[in-house]
């Protein structure tokens, strides 16, 4: 479903994805773990067109579309959702404005017919009880004033609403206790349908306790070095990234 | 004033002086008084798509009164509010002002407002939306007199530029003869928050789109009670 090959990309001139492939089937969770520095926000930002991120090489497909050839409002109406690592506060735009505009511009941009008032607010309200928000917090500005756990179930609540076919969550488990992890790990678990996809990429091995990839891979250098299954994760986080990253030297 | 105004004039520095010497002279300012303990609401609006526009006002506001003025300044290629208010004791005056200029376009909103007597309150909101090589300006003095004491005055102006070459000007000016006193004023000039248009694209909100919303938003402060000029601007905005 997301085909991504020999993807090369550069920040500032810097090279920071060398070559990465994966591919992550309709149905399927991956995880992506890797230290700091290994390229995990890049990928995700590259995935999302995010400007300053430039492809030099390489092809990311999602269902046959050549997403790369896409802007990134209308990689979202093919079905991409970004979640971030760090929610952006939008002072004086409501949630519900913002992803009532961004349900519509997607099914304007899919030729489908756009939502009503009533069934928009009914939708939203199912996704953020289900997330424990309420409607008061969503009829505020979008992430202003929120906790950085309200603002990851913040996330899971527009990517529910959004539905999309491939999710990439970009750290969505930093910065989370306990019930907000299992809150985030629920509307993953949630997405998961026979034709939908989900990029995961952590750092901690502690999200992955509650959501149980089909893969594992690690990231080194920019690129994907090691995949395995879900005991992959159990073993970096004891064993640590040091003998991938010299495997990386030395190739 | 009878000569032409010249740079050296502190009200003109921003002005267009080509234009205005084409309307040369400038009609008497309009006098408004509001009677004591009265309320007025007032709108200007410069919407006309060409040539000069200039709006003058010189007002009293009598004890206990309320003054509102909204500015929607949007049309002609130079466009001048100008308003003198002094307030009596327990006054207030709330001003919402907003500029909107895109291609060589000149607009300025010129206030004084005078602090005359003990209690009195003034509001000045001023949001300029600039876009391509337009020019929006506020040139604000508060001027609070020898015994006003408790006076309250607050501006805040901000600009935001859609384009790297229009240009914002801001001068607030305090000028306080009393010592029991809160005089509060902030000037920023800033561009569309990139991490926020980023974020809106990665949920399917096209640039447009985005940039209108956060716009709209920016521009809030300065119109709230006024629904009308916000349709107004949105629709300005998205054209």
């Amino acid at each position: 479903m997301l085909e991504i090959t020999d993807l090369h990309a550069t920040v500032d001139g810097k090279a920071i994805l060398n070559g990465l492939t994966l591919s992550v089937a309709a149905g399927q969770i991956h995880a992506i773990m890797g230290p700091n520095g290994a390229g995990k926000s890049t990928l995700s930002y590259v995935l999302a067109g995010r400007a300053g991120y430039a492809v030099t090489g390489g092809t990311v497909m999602l269902d046959g579309t050549d997403l790369l050839a896409l802007d990134a409002h209308e990689r979202a109406a093919a079905g991409l959702f970004l979640g971030l690592q760090y929610p952006v506060e939008i002072p004086g735009v409501s949630n519900l404005t913002f992803l009532r505009t961004a349900l519509n511009a997607q099914r304007r941009a899919r030729g489908e017919a756009e939502a009503s008032g009533a069934e928009f607010l009914k939708l939203v309200k199912r996704e953020a009880e289900g997330f424990g928000l309420s409607l008061d917090m969503l009829k505020r500005a979008v992430n202003v004033g929120f906790s950085g756990g309200e603002k990851k179930r913040n996330e899971m609540v527009q990517m529910a609403v959004l539905a999309p076919r491939v999710a990439v969550l970009d750290e969505t488990d930093s910065g989370l206790d306990i019930d907000a992890l299992r809150v985030v790990a629920d509307g993953i678990n949630r997405l998961r349908s026979p034709t939908t996809a989900t990029l995961l990429i952590t750092h901690y091995q502690r999200l992955l306790d509650y959501v149980v990839p089909d893969r594992v891979h690690v990231l080194v250098a920019g690129r994907i070095v090691r995949s395995g299954g879900p005991e992959l994760a159990r073993e970096l986080e004891t064993s640590g990234y040091a003998l991938d990253a010299q495997s990386s030297l030395a190739a | 004033m009878i000569a032409l105004p010249t740079r050296r004039d502190e009200d003109w520095r921003y002005s267009d002086l080509a234009a205005i010497e084409r309307v040369w002279p400038l009609p008497a300012p309009e006098r408004l008084v509001v009677a004591a303990g009265a309320q007025i609401t007032r709108t200007i609006v410069q919407d006309r798509p060409a040539g000069v526009a200039i709006d003058a006002l010189d007002v009293v506001i009598g004890a206990g009164g309320t003054l509102v003025i909204h500015i929607m300044a949007m049309g002609g290629d130079y466009g001048r509010v100008s308003i003198d208010v002094t307030l009596e004791e327990g006054a207030r005056f709330d001003l919402g002002g907003v500029i909107l200029a895109r291609g060589d376009a000149n607009r300025e909103i010129v206030t004084v407002v005078r602090h005359a007597a003990p209690g009195a309150t003034s509001r000045q909101v001023i949001r300029s939306v600039l876009d391509d090589r337009a020019t929006g300006s506020f040139l604000g003095k508060v001027a609070v007199a020898r015994g006003a004491q408790k006076s309250d005055a607050i501006q805040s102006v901000k600009a935001l530029l859609l384009s790297r070459s229009a240009t914002a000007n801001a001068k607030p000016e305090l000028e306080i003869f009393a010592d029991d006193v809160k005089c509060a004023h902030g000037a920023t000039v800033g561009e569309l928050d990139a991490n926020a248009l980023f974020y809106m694209a990665s949920r399917g909100i096209s640039t447009d789109e985005a940039r209108a919303l956060l716009t709209e938003a920016f521009i809030a402060d300065a119109l709230a009670g006024a629904p009308d000029l916000a349709d107004r601007a949105v629709a300005w905005l998205r054209r």
